[in-house]
């Protein structure tokens, strides 16, 4: 049994047609007369389960190697972009100037290129990376159960990855060449990170390449299936929504920003202690905003570039995976949720070994 | 007459323990453990970073609490046991609030491995207070490996939907010596007075107080519950439970004597 199982039997669907209609009602244009209602609900349901606190965390870019050709990347392998893998005595700069704002959630990025980017360098990568963080996260390309295994032994408690879009006929389209072609290698990465041990997985559809309402469902289906199989797991999503990125592909299907705030609320009411991530895609007024409806995880400080806090700045110009719109520096976040009532939490777990 | 609790040899006048996560920021928790006249606090290990100068929650912990480290996050014996010889080594005391959870829908706890991690901490010489469902059969067990009190929930963490085991935690009252401290569940003042009521020996709590509009205000009125319900314990006439009858089955005894 796979959540493709599930994809596959209500693929074809029309929105109106999908079963569990709690879901789907939350998730209906219906529902958009009712947003207030829904957004005082799950304000109650997040301050019960998670109280007044948001886990702060930020990126690191490890790589921008890749052999996919994803239409919507800037690290599309076409993309004539400066590629790079972050030397040892590199990461170790850029993981210092990080530690120096207080952080201690990072997330670990690359392209994939397992040829350039290879299994070892991440767990190298990760030795190093245990000495200044709390908890190391992986945003990289879909690994075996066995190497998850690895990976969780050297250290990493968390993993993020997104299956862009779930409609598999568009994923098709998005993604002519390169490994990421299997929809359902992908699709399955989580379950194979669970059945390896991990602590915490974060998944998400990239909002504006499929209409959203079917992308939601099925993300919170998916989000569902794995909480009810591998309870052990800190369950959470992220909403991603298409930026401005090098090649400037253009948003299929556009997404509002209330029809944001329906998926975070109709997320939080259906799964009321599921983990919801912003990240610094979304603007800063927003982001102050969504904060009371469900928001449990936020990025700061962010680069979407290899080594973008310490390398030189003509490099990482040129470079970023895509444009960031929230620029507020940690200390900046900080101030405002305190302002707005909530805790910035840059601690929430102890480490895979540290001080072991 | 004194009527403090003592658990490991320590007295403890105040019985209402307060957790401190979900705050707003970090100072309020000082304040509301002031007003609570709260001695013992629970802090989750996750959340103490003793890097940090600015920001280490202990600091905010007044010298009169006994910090006990949570082991949130732990989903089996082996994490629980890792997280207290971390707690125990940066410093932070013997005093464990023993939670394993392996189950993130409901937040309820394994009793098994609970069992498993009190038995190998109460050995090292930890004061183990483990958070547990209510099973008498494991609460017995949990103090013959040398657990220090019982905590069991009142109903599922942060829920607030007080004490639904309430017959279950009465069982264990009336069964076990040793403090039963009601953890979890309860979201009023109310229900704290009904727990102390009960026979509890304590109560633990943190989201109702941390997520009320003034957690300051809040703490201490869990403060006046829990004296209130403790003065009730001690000083009501305790009922039969059972009204008497009008008719009384052996009325004839009387007439016949």
């Amino acid at each position: 049994m796979s959540f493709y199982n599930i994809y596959h039997k209500y693929k074809n669907c029309s929105f109106e047609e999908l079963p569990n209609q709690e879901l789907t009602k939350l998730l209906s244009l219906e529902a958009e007369k009712s947003l207030e209602a829904m957004a005082q609900k799950a304000k109650t349901l997040t301050l019960q389960n998670f109280g007044k606190t948001i886990s702060l965390y930020t990126p690191l870019y490890l790589s921008n190697y890749c052999e996919n050709e994803c239409l919507y990347c800037g690290f599309n392998a076409n993309n004539k972009i400066p590629r790079r893998k972050l030397k040892i005595d590199e990461l170790k700069k850029e993981a210092k100037f990080i530690a120096k704002t207080g952080l201690q959630h990072i997330l670990i990025l690359t392209g994939e290129s397992k040829k350039l980017s290879p299994l070892s360098y991440i767990k190298e990568s990760v030795k190093i990376l245990n000495k200044l963080f709390s908890s190391i996260s992986i945003e990289i390309y879909p690994l075996s159960q066995t190497e998850y295994k690895e990976l969780i032994a050297a250290g990493v408690d968390g993993l993020t990855i997104y299956q862009e879009v779930y409609s598999q006929s568009e994923y098709k389209k998005l993604h002519p060449a390169g490994p990421k072609q299997d929809y359902q290698f992908r699709l399955d990465a989580p379950e194979r990170a669970a059945r390896a041990g991990i602590r915490t997985i974060n998944i998400g559809s990239l909002l504006g390449l499929a209409p959203w309402r079917k992308e939601a469902f099925f993300m919170l289906k998916h989000a569902e299936y794995l909480q009810n199989k591998y309870p052990e797991i800190e369950m959470s999503i992220s909403l991603p929504r298409l930026r401005p990125q090098f090649n400037n592909f253009q948003t299929p299907y556009e997404v509002s920003d209330k029809n944001i705030v329906q998926i975070i609320t109709a997320a939080r009411i259906f799964m009321p202690r599921l983990g919801i991530t912003l990240s610094t895609r979304e603007n800063s007024q927003l982001r102050n905003n969504l904060i009371k409806l469900g928001i449990t995880k936020m990025s700061a400080g962010s680069t979407t570039a290899v080594g973008g806090h310490t390398l030189e700045k003509t490099y990482i110009k040129n470079s970023l995976q895509f444009e960031i719109s929230d620029k507020r520096d940690v200390s900046q976040i900080k101030i405002m949720l305190l302002k707005e009532g909530y805790q910035p939490v840059l601690k929430d777990w102890v480490g895979a070994l540290q001080n072991e | 007459m004194s009527d403090s609790l003592i658990i490991a040899g320590q007295e403890i006048k105040n019985r209402l323990f307060v957790g401190t996560g979900k705050f707003p920021n970090k100072p309020i928790i000082k304040e509301v453990l002031e007003q609570a006249k709260t001695e013992v606090a629970t802090v989750a290990l996750r959340r103490i970073d003793l890097e940090s100068k600015e920001d280490n929650i202990l600091d905010y912990i007044p010298t009169n609490c006994t910090v006990m480290t949570n082991t949130s996050g732990a989903r089996n014996a082996q994490e629980a046991i890792r997280i207290a010889r971390l707690s125990k080594a940066a410093g932070c005391g013997n005093w464990i609030k023993l939670e394993v959870i392996a189950d993130n829908k409901h937040l309820l706890p394994d009793n098994l491995e609970t069992l498993k991690a009190t038995e190998v901490l109460a050995k090292e010489g930890f004061i183990v207070l483990p958070y547990m469902s209510p099973d008498l059969s494991v609460a017995k067990k949990l103090i013959e490996v040398g657990a220090a009190a019982v905590m069991p929930l009142g109903s599922p963490i942060g829920s607030k939907r007080g004490v639904k085991t309430a017959e279950l935690v009465k069982i264990l009252i009336k069964e076990i010596a040793e403090p039963i401290i009601v953890d979890a569940g309860i979201g009023y003042p109310s229900e704290a007075a009904y727990c102390m009521e009960l026979g509890c020996a304590a109560v633990l709590v943190n989201t109702a107080i941390a997520t009320a509009k003034d957690p300051v205000k809040m703490a201490e009125s869990f403060n006046l519950a829990v004296r209130a319900g403790r003065l009730s314990y001690l000083n009501a006439t305790k009922s039969s439970g059972q009204a008497s009858a009008s008719s009384p089955l052996t009325g004839f005894l009387q007439t016949s004597e």
